[in-house]
């Protein structure tokens, strides 16, 4: 807190503001900046289509990945925290595996439902649906096993062997499915960001907004936290009713966020860990805001190199993500030899 | 001792500890009949597996006391809520602290957290006492050093310097001169006699260092099989209550020099 971290801060917002303008130029067509700026404010572009492109696709695909970004970065820091574990990410509580069970048994268990039915399923809506509903099934059992368990550390391994189970039903469901089937499964598994219309994003924006908002209440819960929950009890702190508003921010976060654009890989884990060589502080007063520019920022990053400007190829967001969180944090150990948090 | 100081902090009454399951209930101590005053260093004494713990964890409320009560300020202890708790008894524990990444100002201030508002920001008044806290355990020139660069006595004193700064009536250490060389020992128990003194808080430690708490202290509670006594340590010397401490077949208490000697 005696550090001043406003410059920062200044630089990191011109940062995002800059990628958010640069993903939003770069694409498979390439369009002027004067073009871009003046579809962003309104205006006519040169050519009609072009106005079409920024404002329909890639505005909200930039402010998609901005979502997912800072959703999954902010989720991933309040369950570091929580589980006070460096290799915690906001998918150790099956909330990624939930999810992708949910769209399994829609896409590969749509066999069993006859045809008419599954067509009816199969749209985005349906496997929005049904990864929610996974993702909170998951979550529910987690979270009344957290009722009675008292260790946090057992939340943790608990969440893990439901993510195991989980998979095993996955690979079962897929050793039956037909090919066309798996491959959207694994077309889902790759995360998009530049699939959703206005509607979807407004939906997607209202629960990660209360998702953020419980977040900023818990700054000063998660503060106490790093003590150690006895400590933190000693403090006055409900460590059971802070615990639960800390995971149902994560999974309103992390859990919308697969639902809407698949499971994006790392960013929740690697980017809490990044804004800590920046921000060399645990002040979640500070961390919080911090991780959230960065997840912002690292996003669009990596969805402009999926986008690969000037061609027709757009690479799996979640190959390029893992691309870039792996090597982050292989660096980091090897650099800090430790990982202080 | 003067009348200013007769004020009782801590009190219990015919005080049962020990553990419950569903099988059988475990005695682990009754009729514990103790009263700390204010501004007196305690020490908390006795061998392993006695059960200083158990009293630690039922005068601090992470388990229920079996029978009895415990009064603090002359209220029952299960009447306070967690916060009001927090604002008459700070503790330091036997347990790391998660995040070494506070620097020591940080971890000092988290003491305030009791006082702050929801985002935990500190008054002006807040980081008076903090600063306060630092000086009166001499961490002013480290404050702003990490946890993961002090040794270990310099973070214990982080961790009384927290205590402090929580600004209760009662502080209660759980052995605090664990890991520590025999300098530091008596350096952190000397610290805590000085701020008893200094702040007129009540101190409670438990300990395993005998001949220091002897010296130091103003009271101790000796825990044995068959009793809990508290006395000054003089009179607990007179009344030959060491003796009962240990087993007789290794050390002896000495009278004269208020120490353990081994047996030749």
């Amino acid at each position: 807190m005696s550090k001043n971290y406003t410059y920062s801060f200044l630089a990191l917002i011109v940062i995002l503001m800059v990628c958010f303008f640069a993903n939003i130029s770069l694409g498979s067509v390439s369009i002027p900046f004067k073009d871009v700026f003046s579809s962003l404010i309104g205006n006519n572009a040169e050519q009609e289509t072009w106005k079409h492109i920024v404002q329909n696709y890639r505005l909200p695909k930039a402010i998609t990945a901005v979502i997912v970004g800072s959703g999954l970065g902010i989720s991933g820091l309040l369950m570091q925290t929580l589980f006070r574990n460096p290799l915690a990410g906001p998918f150790v509580l099956g909330i990624s595996s939930g999810a992708s069970l949910g769209v399994a048994l829609v896409i590969l268990g749509s066999g069993l439902f006859g045809g008419i039915f599954a067509s009816l399923f199969i749209s985005k809506w349906g496997i929005v649906l049904a990864a929610s509903l996974g993702s909170f099934l998951v979550l529910l059992s987690v979270l009344m096993v957290s009722l009675k368990v008292r260790d946090t550390m057992a939340i943790l391994i608990i969440g893990l062997m439901f993510a195991s189970i989980t998979a095993a039903i996955v690979s079962v469901l897929s050793y039956f499915g037909s090919a066309q089937q798996l491959q959207q499964y694994i077309f889902w598994g790759f995360g998009s960001l530049g699939n959703l219309s206005w509607n979807e994003i407004f939906t997607l924006f209202l629960i990660y907004a209360i998702g953020i908002i419980i977040s900023i209440i818990s700054i000063k819960p998660l503060n106490t936290l790093l003590l150690g929950e006895n400590y933190a009890k000693s403090l006055g702190l409900n460590i059971k009713k802070s615990r639960l508003i800390i995971i149902i921010a994560t999974s309103l976060l992390a859990g919308t966020i697969t639902a809407f654009a698949g499971p994006i890989a790392f960013i929740g884990l690697a980017i809490p860990h990044l804004t800590r060589q920046v921000f060399n502080t645990s002040n979640h007063k500070i961390l919080l805001p911090a991780v959230f520019l960065f997840g912002a920022i690292i996003m669009l990053i990596c969805d402009s190199i999926a986008q690969l400007p000037n061609s027709d190829y757009t690479l799996p967001i979640n190959a390029i993500t893992s691309l870039v969180g792996a090597p982050v944090v292989i660096w980091l150990l090897v650099r800090k030899r430790k990982m202080i948090f | 001792m003067d009348t200013t100081n007769q004020h009782i902090i801590l009190k219990t009454e015919d005080l049962s500890i020990g553990y419950t399951s569903k099988k059988e209930t475990t005695h682990v101590a009754s009729n514990v009949n103790i009263a700390l005053k204010r501004g007196e260093l305690i020490g908390l004494i006795g061998a392993n597996g006695i059960g200083k713990s158990t009293l630690l964890r039922t005068l601090t409320q992470v388990q229920n006391p079996l029978k009895g009560n415990i009064l603090i300020n002359d209220k029952n202890i299960l009447s306070y809520d967690a916060l009001d708790l927090a604002k008459v008894m700070s503790l330091v524990l036997t347990e790391q602290i998660t995040s070494k990444n506070l620097s020591v100002f940080e971890l000092v201030a988290l003491g305030r957290q009791p006082y702050t508002n929801w985002v935990g920001s500190l008054s002006k008044q807040d980081i008076e006492i903090v600063n306060k806290a630092l000086n009166q355990t001499n961490l002013s020139d480290l404050k702003n050093k990490k946890c993961f660069e002090l040794s270990d006595g310099q973070l214990q004193k982080a961790m009384i310097a927290r205590a402090l700064a929580q600004d209760t009536d009662l502080i209660i250490l759980d052995e605090p001169t664990t890991h520590l060389d025999m300098y530091h020992k008596a350096y952190i128990l000397k610290l805590l006699q000085k701020l008893a003194k200094e702040t007129n808080k009540t101190i409670l430690f438990s300990s395993h260092e005998i001949d220091l708490a002897i010296q130091l202290c103003d009271h101790l509670i000796v825990m044995t099989k068959d009793s809990v006594v508290s006395d000054e340590p003089c009179k607990l010397i007179e009344q030959g209550v060491f003796d009962t401490l240990f087993p007789k077949d290794l050390i002896a208490f000495d009278k004269k020099t208020g120490s353990f000697r081994v047996k030749k």
